[in-house]
């Protein structure tokens, strides 16, 4: 099974004895793009945490291109190829949108622990941020302040992070909501540029891209996953329809 | 055996003024998120104004009385005044209690003078009781069972009373409190008010063992932070068996290597902070 | 360094070199050596306060101990002038990875009170350990080193030998702060976990932040025990490092020069103030509470506010733009 980008087994998490994320299991080949729905509450986003490490499970195991990395801190998961973006936007918001992409590139790279030559000197870094942000389409906002931007431009901005990473494994937390249909489009395009090397696991309430998108889709509710299967086989199961429209 | 008997007792008696210490300490910070770091300065000052009162011809129950009172209106007025003006800033509410701590000592050093004054201890609390060839000083009992009863009385409130329901609400989660209709402008000056009174009481109860003197705040505080840290922040079963401990370790180090009597009390927390840096009962500490 | 520091810091060092020159006077040039061993002091714990966000109310540590051991070594243990100030900060660099690794244990209020308590020890360990320390009494009876021949007994010698480590310290730091090291640590401050998720260990990079500024401490150590050629458990009580954090707090904390100009004002107001009135504690507890209440990002970046507003209202009637905001306020809460 080492062609698995992503094997998480019984994975379990509990908040105060109440389970946040129950026995999921989530198997995501090589370049697959793999899409999680279900309803707010459903334990998708606790189940990202727990894919990059930002917590421990209670129960089961995670491994990342074969090798376990349930007990790995979440640095060390980002050094073997994991990128992540968040719900919540948290970027360094009184900084440019290059220096935030340059502190993603300087996270990869052994001169982070330097303290003596000037961040501001390595013009290597520089250019390369710009290079990224050009992909996502904010080169002309390179030199701007993040608090300066609209709500659309920090989106993009926190995929130019994780695409400057150059990862293996990307998780998108809804990279879609709260952007206008304009934006939708660009970030669409976006993600669609991204090549088969990297596998894609995706977090996303906008169905028609969503399901464009995505080659296998797992659905969960109340922690549990629900549905399992290719898109015709979860549009097609009745249990997709009862998390939808209720019970 | 004798020994260990009687250091055993001191323990106890000094971990029990730990504990009414801590317990304020602990209690302010669980609800409110505020490390009030004038809380030394509060036990000294207690204990100063408790001195006077008896200076002037009151008796020793009439002292702790004042002496609770007196640092209990202060604690308001720093919450009402100060601390409420910098709510949601942790970092600026403990900077200003630090401030007032070194107003508050500064003020007592001016207004008592240096010298260390002992703090006379009630006439039918003298004296000794025996027990099976052992000697206990009737006043270290006093303070423990003060202690017990306290620790009887804050678990009541907290555990039995509707103020209590909406402390502990607070402590675990502000805000779901918030949510539920809890309203802080009330609960957090009574929260400070009675943590305030009971350092200012405290203060007046360890005049007799420990006598009044200007570095009073500075000593008792590092351990009312160490009793915190052991015990779990918030909670108050983990103040009094932090006391104990430390309680214990002071009295029994004090005696077998009086060098190091200080610097031992610490290993418990440098132990828990290693071991289990949420302490012995379980909340993080921030 | 935009051009405007740049300017500043010539100015500065001019001025620094020139002021045994313009004061003449001994009381005086010790005063400024004073100024120069706190601010050092003051620089190294705004790594912790004001660029990792960590505020501690132990840095005292690092100066007393720092001071014992030099004291301790080359007058009773014999050792030489150098060697013992080498062993002292390498020993006390190894106290602040041992108190690092434990204060880091927990962040925020907690890491303030543990490194309060852990202060403390050492504060008691002075104090009580009379035998190895001389208990309230202190360690005294040294003689000030004589490097290259050079009489550091004498005021203005010893004030240039201190501003030789001051500039060597503030360039460091000033490097420090600009290095990707010193970006991690503020992105540490500011989005732990966005740092995780980007690579850093944050617990590893503010480690080596507290380590970093406990060698800073242990070099204003080093220096306090060659002025003083004394040591006693103040240097190590829980007034010397609020003073320090004060320096750092009205001044400004998480700018460069902020921690100097504190360092200026509490000497000064400390000596001058001591002069006339008993009173110097219950002040410092006052300018506490106002600098928090009224000024809590600082005096460095309040006025370099206040100047700007001017400077842009000026600007904006010659038709320009407004000036850019700067300034971390060490007081105003992080996000986390």
């Amino acid at each position: 099974m080492s062609e698995l980008a992503l094997d998480v087994d019984g994975l379990g998490k509990n908040f105060g004895g109440l389970p946040a994320v129950r026995d999921v299991v989530l198997k995501v080949e090589l370049g697959e793009r793999h899409l999680l729905l279900g309803p707010n509450g459903a334990g998708k986003t606790t189940l990202f945490n727990l894919i990059a490490g930002d917590i421990r499970p209670s129960t089961g195991s995670i491994r990342l291109f074969g090798r376990d990395v349930t007990r790995m801190r979440t640095d060390q998961r980002t050094h073997m190829g994991v990128a992540r973006t968040y719900q919540i936007i948290t970027l360094f918001a009184e900084s440019t949108l290059t220096h935030n992409v340059v502190m993603s590139l300087t996270g990869l790279s052994r001169c982070r622990f330097d303290p003596f030559t000037s961040l501001d000197r390595r013009t290597g870094f520089r250019e390369r941020a710009r290079e990224v942000l050009a992909t996502v389409g904010l080169e002309h906002l390179a030199d701007r302040k993040v608090s300066e931007t609209s709500y659309g431009e920090r989106r993009r901005l926190e995929i130019a992070m994780a695409m400057a990473q150059e990862p293996s494994l990307l998780l998108l937390d809804e990279p879609l909501a709260g952007l206008s249909a304009d934006e939708r489009g660009e970030v669409q395009r976006l993600l669609e540029s991204i090549p088969r090397s990297v596998t894609i696991v995706m977090i996303e309430h906008d169905m028609d891209v969503a399901l464009a998108f995505a080659d296998r889709i797992t659905v969960m509710q109340r922690g549990a996953v629900v549905v399992e299967g290719n898109r015709a086989e979860v549009v097609a199961d009745p249990k997709t329809k009862e998390v939808y429209l209720g019970h | 055996m004798n020994f260990w008997v009687i250091q055993g007792l001191n323990g106890l008696a000094f971990g029990s003024l730990l504990f009414i210490l801590a317990a304020g300490f602990s209690l302010i910070f669980g609800l409110m998120r505020v490390a009030n770091l004038a809380h030394g300065a509060f036990f000294m000052l207690g204990a100063y104004v408790g001195l006077s009162a008896i200076d002037n011809g009151m008796n020793f129950w009439v002292a702790i009385l004042i002496g609770g009172l007196t640092v209990c209106v202060l604690g308001g007025v720093m919450e009402g005044l100060i601390l409420r003006r910098l709510a949601g800033q942790p970092l600026a509410q403990v900077l200003v209690t630090l401030g007032i701590a070194f107003i508050i000592a500064d003020g007592c050093l001016w207004l008592w003078s240096g010298d260390p004054r002992p703090l006379p201890m009630p006439s039918e609390l003298q004296g000794v009781l025996r027990f099976g060839g052992l000697i206990f000083p009737k006043y270290r009992l006093f303070v423990v069972v003060v202690a017990v009863c306290l620790a009887g009385a804050l678990w009541l409130l907290l555990e039995r009373s509707r103020v209590g329901a909406m402390i502990r609400a607070g402590v675990d989660d502000m805000e779901m409190a918030r949510v539920m209709g809890i309203r802080t402008s009330l609960l957090f000056p009574l929260v400070f008010c009675l943590g305030s009174a009971l350092a200012g009481a405290g203060g007046v109860l360890a005049g007799p063992i420990l006598s009044v003197y200007p570095s009073m705040d500075t000593d008792m505080l590092p351990m009312a932070l160490v009793v915190v840290i052991l015990g779990g922040v918030g909670s108050l079963g983990g103040a009094f068996v932090g006391a104990l401990v430390i309680g214990f370790i002071y009295s029994y180090g004090q005696a077998l290597v009086p060098d190091l009597a200080y610097v031992i009390l610490f290993l418990p927390m440098v132990l828990v902070l290693t071991i289990r840096p949420t302490g012995l009962f379980g909340r993080r500490l921030v | 360094m935009t051009a405007r520091s740049g300017v500043w810091l010539v100015v500065m060092v001019v001025a620094l070199v020139l002021v045994p020159v313009l004061i003449g006077s001994p009381f005086y040039v010790n005063l400024a050596s004073q100024v120069l061993i706190y601010a050092i002091l003051a620089m190294s714990l705004n790594l912790l306060v004001g660029f990792g966000g960590l505020t501690s109310l132990g840095h005292a540590a690092y100066l007393g101990f720092a001071a014992y051991v030099t004291i301790y070594l080359t007058t009773l243990a014999g050792f030489g002038q150098f060697s013992g100030a080498l062993i002292a900060l390498v020993a006390t660099t190894g106290l602040a990875m041992l108190f690092g690794f434990l204060a880091l244990r927990a962040s925020g209020l907690g890491f303030l009170m543990i490194t309060l308590a852990l202060g403390q020890i050492l504060w008691g360990l002075a104090f009580r350990w009379v035998s190895l320390t001389g208990g309230d009494n202190g360690l005294g009876g040294m003689q000030r080193p004589h490097p290259f021949g050079i009489d550091l007994g004498d005021p203005n010698a010893f004030y240039y030998f201190a501003l030789c480590f001051f500039l060597v310290a503030f360039a460091g730091i000033a490097l420090f702060v600009r290095s990707p090291f010193g970006h991690s640590l503020r992105g540490s401050r500011d989005q732990p976990r966005r740092m995780r998720a980007l690579g850093y260990n944050v617990w590893f990079v503010q480690w080596c932040g507290f380590v970093y500024a406990g060698f800073w401490g242990a070099i204003a150590g080093i220096l306090y025990a060659y002025y003083n050629q004394f040591v006693s458990p103040h240097a190590l009580n829980l007034m010397t490092s609020a003073e320090t954090l004060l320096m750092v707090i009205a001044g400004g904390a998480g700018t460069l020069f902020g921690p100097i100009v504190g360092a200026v004002l509490v000497v000064v107001l400390k000596n001058v103030v001591s002069a006339y009135i008993a009173r110097w504690v219950m002040l410092l507890g006052a300018v506490f509470v106002m600098i928090v209440l009224f000024m809590p990002e600082g005096l460095v970046p309040g006025t370099t506010r206040w100047t700007k507003l001017a400077l842009g209202r000026r600007r904006r009637a010659a038709g320009g733009g407004p000036g850019e905001a700067t300034g971390t306020a060490a007081v105003q809460e992080r996000s986390s």
